[in-house]
C-alpha cells in the first residue's frame, strides 16, 4: 500500500472543467480512488482553469484528473497549463479522462498531461498507474 | 416443477431488486394485485396505455435528437428535414446557452456551438425559424437551467410572426430537478429554480394551453446510475414536487397537469423495462386521481418519449449496439411509448455516421412494418409474469417514493446531495460488478474479442471562424438595439423575481427587446443567487 510507503495518502484532486455536465465518470474515479486508500478532493462541475489550478494549489494534491466529455479537452488544457506554470506546479501529475479521441494525444502530452484514460477504464489501471508515478516519489520525498 | 428442483435454481434478480421466478401462474398475479387491476387501454387507470387503439390508431412518433452549430446552420438543417417530411424539430442548444452565458462570456471559449445551436439574442431563434411553420411543425427545445429566456424567446418570436400563443404547440425540457442529478445544467439555487419552472407552467395554462412545458425526465437519472425502480420513483416524485408548487399557486390541477409529460430511459433487462412502465403509468394515474383529485382523464395519462439509452451501448464490438437498439426499441413499443428515439450504434464512440443514424429510423420502421407491433393493443397484457412484475414493480416504486418523503422529500433530498450520492454510489456498485464480470456485458466482459480494431473517438471540429461570427453578431446587437428599453425591462424583470409576481411576460418584453439570455439569467441570479453544489459521497 502507497499510504504504508508514504506515512501519508496520496492526495488527488478530481475536477470537471467547463461546463460539460455530465459526472458520473468523474464521481466513479473519486470513489475508485478513495477505495485505493487515497485522499481526493472533487472541485464540482464548471469550474475554470484558474479555480483548478488554485484549488490545486491550496490542497497540496500530487496529482490533478480532469473529466471531459465535450470535447473541449485542448483548449482547456492549453489553459489550464498556464495557470499551473503560473503557479510553479507545472510537476504536478496531471490526468485526463473522458472523451479523448487518440489523435489528440501527442498535442495533450505536449501541453503536460501525463496520462489519459478513455471512458471504460478499469479502475485498477487508473489506481495502478498513480501509486506508481506517486507512490515511489512519496516514499524517496 | 417440485419445491426441490426450483431450489437447486441460483435467485435471479433484477437490478431494480424484484426477485424472478422461474414459472408465474394465476396466483402470483392474484396474490400480488395492487388493488386496481389493469383495467381498458385508453381507461383509467391506463395501464396497458393511454390510448384506447394505441398503435393501430396511430404508431408511436419517431423524433431523433441532433445538434448544430450557429443560427444559420440550425436554419438550413432544419429546412432541410422538413422537406424530407419529419413533421417535429428537436433543437439542441450549446453549453454557454443552456448555463446562462453569453457567447461572450469568458466560460464560452471554446463551447460555442459545439454540443448545439448558440442563442444569445431573440435574433438567433428568429433567424433559425425563419420561413417554418409553427403551426404545423411542433418544436422541442431541450433546455433547462435557461428554459425561462429560452421559452420566452420562442413566445415572442411567434407572437412577433402572427402567431396566436392560444394555439402554438410544442415542448419544452424544462426539468431543472433532474439537472441536479444528472446532466449539471443548473443555475439557479433548487427552491428558485423550481419556482421558475413554476412561473413556465403558470404562464402555459393561462396563455399558451397547447404547449407542453415540462418534460420530466427519467432519462438522465437512469444513465447517472439509477436503477429502472428508481429511474421512475424519482422522475414521479419531481412531477409531483412541480404539481405541488403549482397547486399552492392556486391553479387548479386539470389547468395544468396534462402540460406534465416524461422522457425515460430503455437499457438492460426487457421485461423489467416493460414492468416499468406499466407500473408507472398505472401509478402515476392513481396518484392525479387519489392524491390530486384530478378530474380530466388526460391530466391521469403518463405520456412519454422512451428510447434506446446511451447507457447500454458499448465501444467493444460496436456492431452489437445494432441488435442491442432493436431490443431497446421492441421494449419500448411493447410498453406501449408515444415518442421513440433510438440511440446510432456508433455514437458510443465518434459522431453518428448518415449511414448509423438511418440504420436507427429504419430499425422503428421495421418494427413499425414487418414484424407486427402495431397489431393490437399491450399485446403482453394478461400474462401471469408480465401482470405480477407489473404489480411488483408498482409496489417496489411506490416503496421508494415513500421512503425518498420519508427522508424530507426529493426536494430536500437533491438541494442538500442525498439524492446525488445514492445515485452515483449505485453507480459505482454497478460499474464494479461489471468490471468483476458478475454482471454480464457481450463484448464487455465476457465474449471479448482477443483482437479489436481500435476506435477512433471523434467530434465535431470545433469552428473557431463560426464563434468569432457569433460573438461579432451579439456584440453588433448590443450596439444597436435600444439599451433604455433593455435596462427598463430587466429592472421589471428584476422587480417580478423579487415580489414573487410571474417572470414570463416580463422576461418575453425584456428578449423581445434584445436583452440576451446572459443578461436575464444575471438579472434573476441577483435576486436568487447561483446554485452552490453539495459535494457528497
Amino acid at each position: 500500500m502507497s499510504t504504508d510507503r508514504a506515512n501519508r495518502a496520496i492526495r488527488v484532486l478530481i475536477a470537471k472543467p467547463g461546463l460539460d455536465g455530465h459526472d458520473v465518470g468523474a464521481k466513479l474515479v473519486c470513489r475508485a480512488l478513495m477505495d485505493a486508500g487515497m485522499e481526493v478532493i472533487y472541485t464540482g462541475l464548471r469550474q475554470s482553469p484558474e479555480a483548478i489550478a488554485e484549488a490545486a494549489l491550496q490542497e497540496g494534491v500530487d496529482v490533478i484528473g480532469l473529466s471531459l466529455l465535450s470535447g473541449a479537452h485542448l483548449p482547456l488544457c492549453e489553459k489550464l497549463a498556464v495557470e499551473l506554470e503560473s503557479r510553479q506546479l507545472d510537476d504536478v501529475l496531471w490526468i485526463l479522462g473522458g472523451n479523448i479521441p487518440e489523435q489528440d494525444l501527442p498535442a495533450l502530452t505536449r501541453i503536460g498531461v501525463g496520462g489519459v484514460f478513455p471512458t471504460g477504464t478499469e479502475f485498477a489501471e487508473i489506481v495502478t498507474f498513480i501509486n506508481d508515478r506517486i507512490g515511489g516519489q512519496l516514499e524517496s520525498g | 416443477m417440485s419445491p426441490a428442483e426450483n431450489d437447486a435454481l441460483e435467485p435471479r434478480f433484477w437490478e431494480s431488486g424484484l426477485c424472478i421466478k422461474p414459472v408465474y401462474c394465476a396466483e402470483d398475479v392474484e396474490a400480488s394485485s395492487t388493488g386496481t387491476g389493469i383495467g381498458k387501454p385508453g381507461e383509467y387507470p391506463f395501464t396497458r396505455g393511454i390510448h384506447p387503439m394505441m398503435y393501430r390508431k396511430r404508431p408511436w412518433t419517431m423524433r431523433q435528437y441532433s445538434g448544430f452549430g450557429t443560427a444559420t446552420e440550425t436554419h438550413e438543417r432544419f429546412l432541410y428535414l422538413i422537406e424530407n417530411g419529419q413533421t417535429g424539430l428537436n433543437v439542441a442548444f450549446d453549453l454557454p446557452t443552456q448555463c446562462g452565458l453569453d457567447s461572450d462570456d469568458p466560460m464560452a471559449d471554446g463551447e460555442i456551438g459545439r454540443v448545439g445551436m448558440a442563442v444569445d439574442t431573440l435574433a438567433d431563434l428568429e433567424e433559425a425559424f425563419a420561413g417554418i411553420d409553427l403551426n404545423s411543425i411542433t418544436v422541442s427545445l431541450t433546455i433547462n437551467g435557461a428554459a425561462v429566456p429560452i421559452m420566452a424567446m420562442y413566445f415572442a418570436m411567434a407572437r412577433k410572426r402572427g402567431f396566436e400563443l392560444a394555439s402554438l404547440r410544442g415542448t419544452a425540457q424544462n426539468d431543472i430537478l433532474k439537472e441536479f442529478i444528472g446532466r449539471g445544467t443548473w443555475i439557479f439555487p433548487v427552491e428558485e429554480s423550481i419556482r421558475l419552472v413554476g412561473d413556465t407552467v403558470e404562464f402555459c395554462a393561462q396563455n399558451v394551453p397547447k404547449y407542453s412545458p415540462v418534460s420530466v425526465c427519467g432519462y438522465h437519472i437512469r444513465e447517472s446510475g439509477a436503477n429502472p425502480a428508481q429511474e421512475m420513483a424519482y422522475a414521479l416524485a419531481i412531477a409531483c414536487a412541480y404539481i405541488d408548487h403549482v397547486l399552492a399557486r392556486g391553479l387548479d390541477i386539470d389547468q395544468f397537469a396534462k402540460g406534465l409529460s416524461f422522457n425515460f430511459d430503455i437499457f438492460g433487462n426487457l421485461w423489467e423495462q416493460v414492468a416499468k412502465f406499466r407500473a408507472g403509468r398505472r401509478l402515476w394515474a392513481k396518484i392525479l386521481k387519489e392524491k390530486y383529485g384530478a378530474k380530466n382523464s388526460r391530466s391521469m395519462q403518463l405520456r412519454m418519449i422512451a428510447g434506446g439509452g446511451g447507457g447500454g451501448l458499448t465501444t467493444q464490438q460496436p456492431l452489437n449496439n445494432i441488435v442491442r437498439g432493436a431490443y431497446y426499441g421492441l421494449s419500448s413499443a411493447l410498453s406501449g411509448t408515444q415518442t421513440m428515439a433510438l440511440c446510432s450504434y456508433d455514437e458510443a464512440y465518434t459522431i453518428p455516421s448518415q449511414q448509423a443514424a438511418k440504420l436507427s429510423l429504419r430499425t422503428m420502421q421495421i418494427m413499425m412494418e414487418e414484424i407486427g407491433l402495431c397489431d393490437t393493443v399491450d399485446p403482453l397484457a394478461g400474462s401471469y409474469f408480465v401482470e405480477t412484475t407489473t404489480n411488483e414493480m408498482e409496489r417496489r416504486i411506490t416503496e421508494i417514493m415513500a421512503e425518498l418523503q420519508e427522508q424530507g422529500g426529493i426536494v430536500h433530498g437533491i438541494a442538500h446531495g442525498y439524492v446525488q450520492a445514492a445515485v452515483s454510489r449505485q453507480a459505482y456498485e454497478m460499474e464494479k460488478r461489471l468490471q468483476s464480470g458478475e454482471f454480464k456485458k457481450v463484448g464487455v466482459n465476457c465474449y471479448v474479442d482477443q483482437e479489436e480494431e481500435q476506435r477512433e473517438v471523434e467530434f465535431h471540429p470545433y469552428k473557431e471562424e463560426e464563434a468569432r461570427k457569433q460573438i461579432l453578431r451579439l456584440t453588433r446587437i448590443r450596439q444597436e438595439r435600444d439599451s433604455k428599453a433593455v435596462e427598463q425591462t430587466l429592472a421589471r424583470v428584476k422587480h417580478a423575481a423579487r415580489s414573487g409576481d410571474n417572470v414570463m411576460g416580463m422576461v418575453m418584453d425584456a428578449v423581445e427587446a434584445y436583452a440576451t439570455v446572459g443578461e436575464v439569467c444575471a438579472t434573476l441570479k441577483e435576486v436568487f443567487g447561483a446554485y452552490v453544489e453539495p459535494i457528497r459521497f
